[in-house]
């Protein structure tokens, strides 16, 4: 069975990559562009691990990942923050809000790929 | 298309004959996108003598060029029996006056003669060979080379 | 999709950030400090800054780092972004646009620039930000601890020493073979609650340990109550393993990066010697499949591991995980068969809710607008066949056919709209070129614009770009004076241009004003007696002399000048607002300035025409070109030298133009009584009669291009369809006014061409 990842993230060009990455490693990919969509489409696509940005107009990634926290059937979902924030207090703020870990933009496609089978079994 | 190529490739070739005069002339059929009656023409201003005018080929701007003209003979008078060959030359649409369309051939490369020396440079601008078909002369013409795109366009 | 395409897409949407940096600057400058608007502008670069990063594209990632940087002092507060802030920031903006053009097209950007931009943002960063030292984020980014020693390292990008740490997973995987050598750790993991509240699973990274090197395990269930005093999320498990490893402790407790926040954890170096007599832990084979299972989502094999020994270690871990899934699972499996049916609601709903504009290829709306174009053709010879065969003019049909006439009306009218795009980039960009003008002669100017959301064609704003950039650039440098005079006449020392758009009549009208110092009539007046434009006794109001500017070969500034020199003058302005079927006039109040207005058509598809007859020949006249159309009487008619001839019009002489004889359609002039005389306006504010020998009416006709298979015609701008099928010419108006001058069409054509 194919692993589920939902992609929340404001660019184009990102959300592509994720997108072509992803789908040639086997995952299914769900695609959102902003927080407010992610948690609208987290409800009907069961996610087995989800790949969420910071900045982000609507809501951002950290309003995101509370939002993921607080739905009772998505709270224990793997959360990767991917992000160019490499500062600590990014860091801190995404694992408050519940992030299970993160990837630094820009991402190699093999330490995605990584990262996202460290926090799936 | 690709069955043109295929039987281009075996050295075969359909060519399209028509009239012009007591002359008989043909073209590559790979170039022919219609053939259609005359219709009367929209003149162009400082256009050349052979430029007929324009009309309107389903909302396409299409010239129609007299090709009696064009290859140097009497001006044509177009009647309801002229017809136009619709030609697509490199990216544009060319549509040529001839009297009649006579025939579809098809002809294998040797079936092609040369060109005699004795012509003018007009005609060998044009002239690809020569067929002798039922004791007919047709003359094959070459269309790039009579519609030749200009330089701007194929920039 | 491939890697160019999503590079391709990068660019496209570099070009939406940075009009959206853009505007957010603008509205900062403009005293705007809604976060929102703040936090915009730091998205759009840290989003080009993301993707330039994906591309390897350094240049591009260490100049936006640097903005991004001064950028979020700004977004918390540190840096107030006053006017001297705002000007470095868009400075900045139009060196990244530079940044990113460059990185498309190839080319450089002027290190110059950028490295006098870099100080500048970073003393912006640095200097002005109170609270600099602590959290803010810096340039030269402290060492991760988490960044293993073998991790690839991204070449720093900048000499401010900005480098992406990126997280490393190198040491992971591969490594399952039994390492000889090395250096033995022990670690004791006991994960918190909050471990599993985020995701995490003890299992996998224990899994994960187990890679770093050969290892054994032993879990503590010491505090595990009782079932029925079981909280099913809590956490009762510690382990403690030995690994075995060639590798740093780094790379050990990089293994638990992502929890350590989350659990107890201690790693120490054991002693070589003692670890094998030592070992107090029971060596268990760390089996892996047993995740297999648990990935099936297989609820009974998970129930079942649920129940198993939990002394075992490995099982244990599972439970562990096992535990905190299963009150989700019930509800899982519960709603999997509605799953399916939510997903498609959903996929509707964000569909609808996010989906408000698609994007599609140019392409498919041209083919679209050319459809929609023969349809209306069609439905005109529908009309026009039905009219001829049907006197009454009462029949079902012919009511049939007005409802279809005024359904692809509408038809056409909506397909229109899809091209219309609002006008904001064009101004966008001339915020820009007033920014660098007036840095260049050293004026402060600011640009003012309104109604950018105005639309119109998009053809029509590609090609308005060209003459409004000279325009502008004409006003920084002409239009406004210098701080000094101005301060000197009493004027705020900051000048101010305004550009304006809106519509009106079925047309946008654009207005570009300048409180300069206004058209110097005098000079103007020299300059066009000096170049023979007007003869020295000339009586010309002030409006004609002001319209002189336009003339061809008219340059109003004494020295060519850099900025708006270039060898053109207002003429090519006016020339390529004519060939969009637009006018262009200027009025000027001295001392107060100057306001050009501009007026096109919305669209370059459609053109309303008066439809003439011109020897047999059926032609469409613009209407925006004709002024007023009159039938001549003989006594109005003059001769005038060998072949000219005038009419007088309310006391002043015009010349009569023969558009047959122009088009060469007769070999000789026709006779002016006979026919209807249309005036229209040409350039430097003249007038010129052009005789056609009748009007057939007015109509909107779709313009089709005749260069597409045939080539420009000198005196003809394009072609149309009318209702009888046929091919009808539209008239280059000032093409045919031209070659009346005596300029020979054929030169005209090639100028008519360029502009």
């Amino acid at each position: 069975m194919k692993k589920k990842v939902l992609t929340v993230d404001d660019s184009r060009t990102i959300r592509n990559m994720l997108l072509v990455t992803l789908n040639n490693a086997g995952f299914e990919t769900i695609q959102a562009e902003d927080g407010v969509e992610g948690l609208e489409v987290l409800e009907g696509c069961n996610p087995d691990v989800i790949v969420t940005d910071i900045n982000m107009p609507r809501l951002d990634g950290f309003g995101f990942i509370e939002g993921v926290r607080r739905n009772e059937k998505y709270r224990a979902v793997p959360i990767l923050v991917l992000t160019t924030e490499s500062d600590a207090e990014k860091k801190n703020r995404a694992r408050q809000a519940g992030a299970t870990g993160w990837i630094v933009k820009p991402f190699d496609p093999a330490k995605l790929i990584d990262a996202i089978e460290r926090v799936t079994a | 298309m690709s069955y043109a190529v295929k039987t281009l490739s075996q050295g075969n070739r359909e060519l399209i004959a028509f009239r012009i005069g007591d002359q008989e002339f043909c073209v590559n059929i790979m170039y022919v996108r219609e053939i259609r009656g005359w219709t009367q023409a929209t003149p162009m201003p400082h256009a050349p003598a052979y430029m007929m005018g324009v009309i309107n080929l389903r909302g396409v701007v299409l010239p129609i060029v007299d090709l009696a003209a064009r290859l140097g003979m009497r001006v044509a008078d177009p009647t309801a029996r002229h017809v136009i060959i619709v030609a697509q030359v490199g990216s544009r649409l060319v549509g040529l006056l001839v009297e009649a369309v006579s025939d579809i051939l098809t002809i294998t490369e040797e079936n092609i003669q040369p060109v005699p020396e004795i012509s003018s440079d007009l005609e060998k601008q044009y002239a690809r060979g020569i067929l002798a078909i039922e004791k007919r002369m047709i003359c094959l013409i070459e269309l790039d080379a009579l519609f030749p795109e200009k330089e701007s366009e194929a920039a | 999709m491939d890697m160019n395409e999503i590079k391709e897409i990068f660019f496209q949407e570099c070009e939406e950030q940075l009009a959206e940096l853009e505007s957010g600057l603008l509205k900062l400058n403009d005293g705007d400090r809604d976060p929102e608007t703040v936090n915009a502008v730091f998205r759009a670069v840290h989003s080009i800054k993301g993707g330039a990063g994906a591309f390897g594209l350094d240049d591009l990632v260490a100049f936006a780092h640097v903005f991004e940087t001064t950028l979020d002092c700004v977004r918390s507060n540190k840096l107030e972004p006053g006017p001297e802030v705002l000007k470095v920031m868009l400075k900045s903006a139009d060196v990244l646009a530079d940044l990113v053009t460059a990185s498309r097209d190839g080319g450089g950007v002027e290190e110059s620039r950028t490295r006098t931009l870099v100080k500048e943002l970073e003393a912006l960063a640095h200097g002005e930000m109170p609270s600099a030292s602590h959290d803010a984020p810096k340039p030269a980014a402290k060492p991760a601890p988490a960044a293993a020693p073998k991790a690839e390292a991204p070449k720093p990008t900048d000499d401010s020493g900005f480098q992406p740490i990126p997280f490393t997973f190198d040491d992971f995987g591969g490594d399952e073979e039994t390492v000889i050598e090395g250096s033995t750790f022990e670690v004791t993991f006991k994960p918190r609650r909050d471990l599993y509240a985020k995701g995490n699973e003890a299992a996998l990274l224990l899994r994960d340990l187990s890679r770093v090197g050969e290892m054994s395990i032993n879990c503590d269930t010491s505090t595990l109550p009782a079932l029925d005093k079981m909280d099913p999320e809590g956490s009762y498990f510690g382990w403690t393993a030995s690994v075995k490893t060639t590798k740093s402790e780094e790379d050990v407790r990089a293994v638990f990066e992502f929890a350590e926040w989350d659990c107890d954890l201690e790693v120490k170096l054991q002693e070589a010697t003692s670890s094998d007599e030592e070992l107090p832990m029971i060596p268990v084979p760390f089996d892996l499949s047993a995740l297999d299972d648990a990935t099936d989502g297989n609820l009974t094999d998970e129930a079942k591991a649920s129940e198993d020994d939990a002394s075992a270690a490995v099982a244990a871990a599972e439970t562990a995980s096992s535990i905190a899934r299963a009150a989700g699972a019930a509800a899982r499996a519960e709603r999997k068969d509605t799953a399916a049916a939510a997903a498609q609601n959903n996929a509707a709903a964000s569909a609808a809710g996010a989906g408000q504009t698609i994007r599609v290829d140019l392409d498919r709306v041209d083919r679209l607008i050319n459809l929609v174009g023969e349809l209306v053709i069609n439905q005109a010879m529908l009309s026009q066949s039905v009219i001829e065969n049907d006197a009454t003019g009462t029949s079902a049909v012919n009511m049939g056919l007005e409802e279809l006439q005024q359904l692809t009306r509408e038809i056409q009218d909506s397909v229109m709209a899809i091209r219309a795009q609002p006008v904001k980039p064009v101004f966008q960009r001339m915020s820009r070129i007033v920014r660098e003008v007036a840095d260049m002669v050293g004026k402060s100017i600011r640009l003012v614009t309104e109604g950018e959301n105005t639309e119109v064609d998009k053809t029509v704003i590609d090609k308005l770009a060209e003459p409004l950039t000279h325009m502008i650039r004409n006003a920084v440098d002409h239009g406004i004076e210098t701080p000094e005079k101005r301060e000197a006449a009493g004027k705020d020392p900051e000048g101010t241009i305004k550009l304006t758009a809106k519509h009106r009549s079925g047309r946008i009208l654009i207005e570009l004003q300048d409180d300069g110092a206004g058209i110097n009539r005098e000079r103007v007046k020299q300059k066009a007696i000096d170049n023979d434009l007007i003869t020295a006794d000339a009586n010309l109001s002030d409006e004609e002399i002001d319209n002189l500017i336009f003339a061809p070969g008219f340059s109003t500034a004494d020295k060519i000048s850099d900025i708006s020199g270039r060898g053109v003058g207002m003429d090519v302005v006016k020339r390529s607002i004519q060939a969009l079927g637009g006018r262009i006039n200027i009025s000027s109040r001295p001392g107060l300035g100057s306001t050009f207005t501009m007026s096109l058509p919305l669209t370059l598809a459609v053109l309303d025409g008066m439809v003439v007859t011109v020897a047999g020949q059926t032609l469409v006249v613009p209407l925006t070109a004709i002024v007023e159309t009159l039938q001549p009487e003989a006594s109005s008619i003059h001769s005038f030298g060998a072949n000219q001839r005038l009419i007088s019009i309310r006391n002043s002489f015009c010349p009569l133009v023969d558009v047959g004889r122009i088009l060469n359609f007769r070999a000789t002039q026709a006779n002016p009584v006979e026919g209807v005389a249309l005036l229209v306006e040409s350039e430097g504010g003249g007038q010129r009669a052009l005789m056609v020998d009748a009007i057939q009416g007015q109509r909107q006709v779709v313009i089709k291009s005749l260069e597409a298979n045939y080539t420009h015609v000198p005196g003809i701008a394009a072609a149309t369809i009318l209702g009888d099928g046929r091919v009808a010419l539209i008239l280059d108006v000032d093409a045919v006014v031209a070659a009346s001058r005596g300029q020979s069409l054929r030169a005209e054509m090639s100028l008519a061409a360029t502009g």
